[in-house]
């Protein structure tokens, strides 16, 4: 880096003859364009969420006055925002370590060399790569009252039906009752953040230096000795960045409750802080106490962004 | 360690991979089986739901293209995508460009720092945006889309385009200048050609998040003519309690797997990218 830098005065014709060859004004008028788009759809929005969660704002009343708190402990003490704040917890964390123990023994089969690797990882990756609408709606599918494919395989296995693990009915009616389609949700958030975390676990698993594993060989550790005090720890820096994009991405999302529950059932059995800011804000027309449900969002990202930064910083003095 | 592995091994990785492969796969296989299945099978419950219990058809393909707003949600989809893609690739290149070569020190913290917004979800921002696009004119129009969706692509495609830049040698450039160009004619006789791959890239992944988005679309648009793909075919092939389930998996399975396959080819830039260079891809 220093190198070249070193060189480009002396590259430089003395005189600048056009503004544009001149590094002080060129640099700035080239980040411009991204500035203006961040401050004007990014920043001002995110201000903007703040100053109506202040407010009393109503898609029929869009004046704003102050109200200090209120909107927020209207909004708290609504019984259905707690129950969102706690499923939007509780679905982060749940989906999360399970994407964290499947993604480590995914990846670490991933690493091995075999026949038909490349059409496996293709599949393995469908999940990340369809757009998350469409991928639910597959799943909307898959656990149908009455016709999932999912309930016909556990009648056949006999896990399900009369005298059975599962009860007498026919079908398990994943998502018409609360505890069956709080799985569902957990469920559908592990199928799409998995492949995320597989990938980048698999980076890692590659970036291990293959002197380090040599040298583990040619000292006879075994597989699992090699696991246990070579991989896990030196994977332990890129398992935080798998975990953070899955939080963020669980955390804020709205897509897969929406389209998958509508936040029921009967009500609100499976509604999420994001699902809920957009009931009330969006189709309720309560701006203010939308925007306040969204900012709860918020602590869990600047958390993460933090831990980001850190990480971004370990990376660059390695 | 490949050449001596056991039975035992090559039982357990084809095992496990099995495993993972019907985990994720499983929606896809079942949507496909679904979009030929007539009515009178697909309906009755007693059926066997994992073989075509009477003879496939193509109705419900046709049906999607021919009485449904399918195709008007392709078309919107592809104009909000492909101007999505020219608006993100204007504005980030250069900006990728002077954080690399011209920022000095901060452009490192600076380009962290506006991948970081790309974290910002819309579900933080959909209400406070939905009153700027309605206050804009443009509400229930695909231009709300073309105007919002570059906030999250911009971002991320900086970050992308920046680790991709600092691996391009300077000396070509400088030559370019000593040669008498300007360094704007050296960026674009010299850079820009070398960074094609890198743009491409760019251009596939905006192209993918575009398709991607469901919750600004979902605040912003309520006509049905403007919808595009991720809201039109969860809506409006929706109506009420009534599913057209064979269409419905037709509509997402044509749009799914090519995009699928697209990104794949892609996926390594995009996870150097993801981990802040923690790893190299």
């Amino acid at each position: 880096m220093s190198a070249p830098a070193a060189v480009q005065p002396a590259a430089r014709p003395s005189v600048p003859r056009y503004w544009m060859d001149r590094e002080g004004i060129l640099g700035p008028v080239m980040l411009l364009p991204v500035v203006v788009y961040i401050v004007a759809l990014v920043g001002f929005p995110l201000v903007l969420a703040l100053i109506y969660s202040f407010s009393d704002v109503t898609v029929g009343d869009q004046t704003i006055n102050w109200v200090g708190f209120e909107t927020f402990s209207q909004a708290m003490a609504n019984p259905t925002f707690r129950l969102a704040l706690r499923n939007t917890l509780l679905f982060t964390l749940i989906s999360q370590i399970v994407v964290l123990v499947l993604g480590n023994i995914l990846a670490l089969v991933l690493s091995a060399d075999f026949p038909g690797k490349r059409l496996v990882r293709f599949l393995i990756l469908l999940p990340w790569t369809t757009p998350i609408a469409l991928g639910v709606i597959g799943w909307l599918w898959l656990l149908d009252g009455l016709y999932s494919p999912i309930d016909a395989l556990l009648r056949m296995i006999g896990l399900l039906g009369p005298d059975t693990l599962f009860g007498p009915g026919r079908n398990m009616l994943w998502l018409a009752q609360p505890d069956t389609a709080q799985i569902s949700v957990v469920l559908v958030h592990v199928w799409r953040t998995l492949p995320l975390a597989t990938v980048i676990l698999l980076a890692g698993l590659t970036a291990i230096p293959q002197d380090l594993r040599d040298a583990a060989n040619v000292d006879g550790a075994g597989f699992f000795r090699q696991l246990v005090y070579i991989r896990i720890p030196l994977l332990l820096p890129i398992m935080a960045v798998a975990v953070l994009y899955g939080i963020v991405f669980t955390f804020t999302d709205m897509t897969v409750v929406y389209l998958l529950t509508r936040g029921g059932p009967p009500v609100d059995s499976t509604q999420v802080l994001a699902s809920w800011a957009y009931f009330k804000g969006i189709e309720g027309g309560n701006l203010a106490e939308g925007a306040a449900t969204a900012v709860f969002l918020f602590p869990a990202l600047a958390g993460v962004a933090a831990l980001m930064l850190r990480m971004a910083r370990r990376a660059e003095t390695n | 360690m490949e050449g001596q592995r056991s039975l035992g091994a090559w039982a357990a990785i084809y095992a496990t991979a099995g495993f993972f492969v019907l985990f994720a796969a499983l929606p896809f296989a079942w949507m496909i089986l679904t979009i030929f299945k007539q009515d009178s099978d697909l309906y009755v419950a007693a059926n066997n739901p994992f073989v075509y219990n009477l003879p496939p058809t193509t109705d419900h393909l046709g049906y999607l293209f021919s009485d449904t707003l399918y195709l008007t949600f392709v078309r919107n989809t592809l104009i909000v995508a492909i101007l999505v893609v020219i608006i993100t690739v204007i504005a980030s290149v250069p900006a990728a460009y002077s954080l690399t070569r011209l920022a000095g020190r901060w452009g490192e913290g600076l380009g962290i720092g506006i991948f970081l917004v790309y974290l910002v979800p819309p579900t933080l921002l959909f209400i406070p945006l939905s009153r700027v696009v309605s206050d804009l004119g443009l509400k229930n129009t695909i231009w709300s889309m073309v105007l919002v969706y570059p906030s999250f692509t911009i971002p991320f495609c900086t970050w992308l385009l920046m680790g991709f830049l600092k691996s391009v040698p300077w000396d070509i450039e400088e030559q370019a200048m000593i040669d008498g160009y300007s360094r704007l004619g050296a960026i674009v006789r010299t850079v820009l050609p070398i960074s094609v791959p890198g743009i491409l890239t760019v251009v596939v992944f905006s192209f993918a998040l575009t398709l991607h988005e469901f919750v600004y679309a979902l605040a912003f648009v309520s006509s049905s003519q403007s919808k595009t793909l991720s809201t039109g075919v969860t809506t409006e092939l929706i109506r009420g309690d009534v599913f057209f389930w064979q269409s419905l998996m037709a509509a997402a399975a044509i749009v799914a797997l090519p995009v699928a396959l697209l990104y794949n080819f892609f996926l390594d830039r995009f996870i150097a990218g993801f981990t802040l260079g923690a790893v190299k891809g």
